[in-house]
């Protein structure tokens, strides 16, 4: 789907979120029942860099100082975030951190928080927009990634095909829609031949209150150690409890 | 002597210490004690298939302990074991700890993290990669209940990738001259952008960028420490009781801190302009000299002070 098609299919009451300067998306849609759900984002498989984050994250704070409880929907087609000395330089890390701190603020404001992930996501980039929202949807054609079958190829020395084999039994580390909801990542997959305004509203009404990426990679057996030993360091950290 | 057999003292050097000398010489003697330890083996149940071996800790030690006194919660990431990353059971450890302290006002309101790490586990991309978001929403709920959480970093493997994002979560992040964060490492920039972009085998360069100092001086840590355990335990106690809290009114002034670092220095092309669009008289003397010299030159440069996070 294009992201035209998406937006209009998500807001058929209609939308002004445009793809503005840095491919970013901003803007506001309009839900069948009439309410607003607000908009940010990045487009056209687009790096995320510090000129990126700083709009989007501004919008967020925006939207958490107004008040209210509208939704915010981050649409992400990002390659990952950006690649150079300047964004490096100027501490890229605390840029994407603070974009991801705003979408949790927001989110403890009030404002419950949806990822969409419609085509590339990856890395740093992935990490600052649609993991830091509440729940994270995909659309068949996604590829989130932390990277690439042939660049991991060649970070860890080992054959391509090894890989590609390796990749076909366990979605712990290979790119790709389907490992990416097996560990928990994405919870629900939209099915783009039904109305995605509907499934908005169906993904609305069911926001978890709590984290709960960890349960849903056990229950799917994509993950299965990790919600265990968290539990047992948790536990084992209760006995120091001051009394 | 170290469990390595190399003598240790809190001189030593926190670069080319181990993760537990780290938490040996931070931590009052004797108070710490590990949750999971080895001895349960939380091992990574992924690298045989790459034929990798696996550590009974998997690089990631988290535990309790005190810290002139004060009890605190404490992580350690072991660099030296597949570069300190970001997997399935190094994630789940590191996470059990905060949502420990984020869920009991009873447990320690302090978490240290030893940071040394490349990021992800790239055996283990996805799991790792989902373990940092989720860490990083962990702490942030943990400051928002009242949990100062610090980062440390100086080690080996720096904190880069998913570590830098996590470092830059935190209420305050430690760094030592040695200390690197960023997000994407210099190789690896340089292998998808060409080595005009960066070139990863110019030492001074790759350090101007990333190192702890330029970090330091751009507010991008909030204080600085010598490469020394002793040091690293006395920043950390000086941040201790200042954490500021996780709130819109924070998230507002780092939005302005961000945007204007970006505005002061965002035509510079090299750390040395940086540092001397700061007011750093001579950026290449300040990058030599002696730490307690370079302290004193940060208490003057405007920016380094108003960290928000």
């Amino acid at each position: 789907m294009t992201l035209d098609e998406i937006l209009a299919g998500l807001f058929p009451s209609g939308h002004d979120v445009v793809v503005g300067p840095g491919k970013l998306l901003l803007g506001t849609g309009r839900r069948v029942c009439g309410r607003a759900v607000e908009v940010i984002g990045i487009a056209e498989g687009e790096p995320l860099g510090i000129d990126g984050v700083l709009p989007l994250a501004e919008r967020v704070l925006d939207i958490a100082a107004a008040g209210g409880d509208a939704p915010m929907l981050v649409v992400v087609d990002t390659q990952g975030q950006r690649m150079a000395r300047r964004d490096e330089m100027l501490g890229l890390n605390e840029y994407l951190a603070h974009l991801a701190k705003c979408l949790l603020l927001a989110s403890r404001s009030g404002h419950p928080t949806i990822g969409l992930n419609y085509g590339r996501a990856a890395a740093g980039a992935f990490l600052a927009t649609a993991l830091a929202t509440d729940v994270l949807v995909a659309l068949p054609g996604a590829e989130p990634a932390v990277m690439d079958l042939p660049s991991m190829a060649r970070v860890t020395k080992l054959p391509l095909e090894k890989l590609e084999a390796l990749a076909k039994t366990t979605p712990v580390f290979a790119p790709g829609l389907d490992s990416m909801t097996k560990v928990g990542a994405i919870a629900q997959v939209w099915d783009p031949a039904k109305p995605l305004d509907v499934q908005i509203e169906t993904t609305l009404a069911t926001i978890p209150a709590h984290d709960v990426r960890d349960a849903l990679g056990a229950e799917r057996g994509g993950r299965l150690l990790a919600t265990g030993i968290a539990w047992r360091v948790a536990d084992q950290a209760s006995r120091y409890r001051r009394v | 002597m170290s469990e390595t057999g190399r003598p240790f003292g809190a001189s030593a050097s926190w670069f080319l210490s181990t993760a537990r000398e780290r938490l040996a010489k931070l931590l009052d003697a004797g108070s710490f004690t590990e949750f999971v330890p080895p001895s349960e083996r939380a091992q990574s149940p992924h690298l045989a298939s790459f034929d990798l071996p696996a550590a009974f800790d998997d690089g990631m030690i988290v535990g309790c302990g005190r810290l002139d006194g004060n009890s605190v919660l404490v992580a350690a990431q072991e660099g030296q074991f597949m570069g300190g990353t970001f997997a399935e059971v190094s994630g789940a450890k590191l996470l059990g700890l905060i949502r420990a302290a984020r869920d009991d006002e009873k447990l320690p309101r302090s978490i240290l993290l030893l940071l040394d790490s490349g990021g992800v586990r790239l055996q283990e991309a996805n799991a790792g990669e989902l373990a940092v978001a989720e860490v990083m929403r962990a702490i942030v709920e943990a400051r928002a209940a009242g949990v100062a959480v610090i980062a440390l970093v100086g080690g080996r493997a720096g904190a880069f990738g998913g570590a830098g994002l996590i470092a830059a979560t935190c209420s305050a992040i430690v760094i030592s001259e040695q200390g690197r964060t960023g997000v994407t490492g210099p190789e690896v920039i340089e292998t998808n952008k060409g080595v005009e972009e960066f070139d990863s085998r110019d030492k001074a360069l790759v350090w101007g960028v990333t190192g702890g100092r330029t970090r330091r001086l751009i507010g991008g840590a909030d204080a600085y420490a010598e490469d020394t355990a002793a040091s690293f335990r006395e920043a950390t106690l000086a941040l201790m009781g200042k954490a500021r809290p996780f709130d819109l009114a924070t998230l507002r002034a780092e939005q302005a801190r961000l945007a204007g670092r970006v505005g002061r220095l965002g035509g510079c092309d090299r750390a040395a302009a940086m540092w001397k669009a700061l007011g750093v008289a001579d950026p290449r003397a300040a990058g030599d000299m002696d730490d307690p010299v370079f302290v004193a030159l940060v208490a003057d440069v405007k920016g380094a002070g108003d960290d928000a996070r």
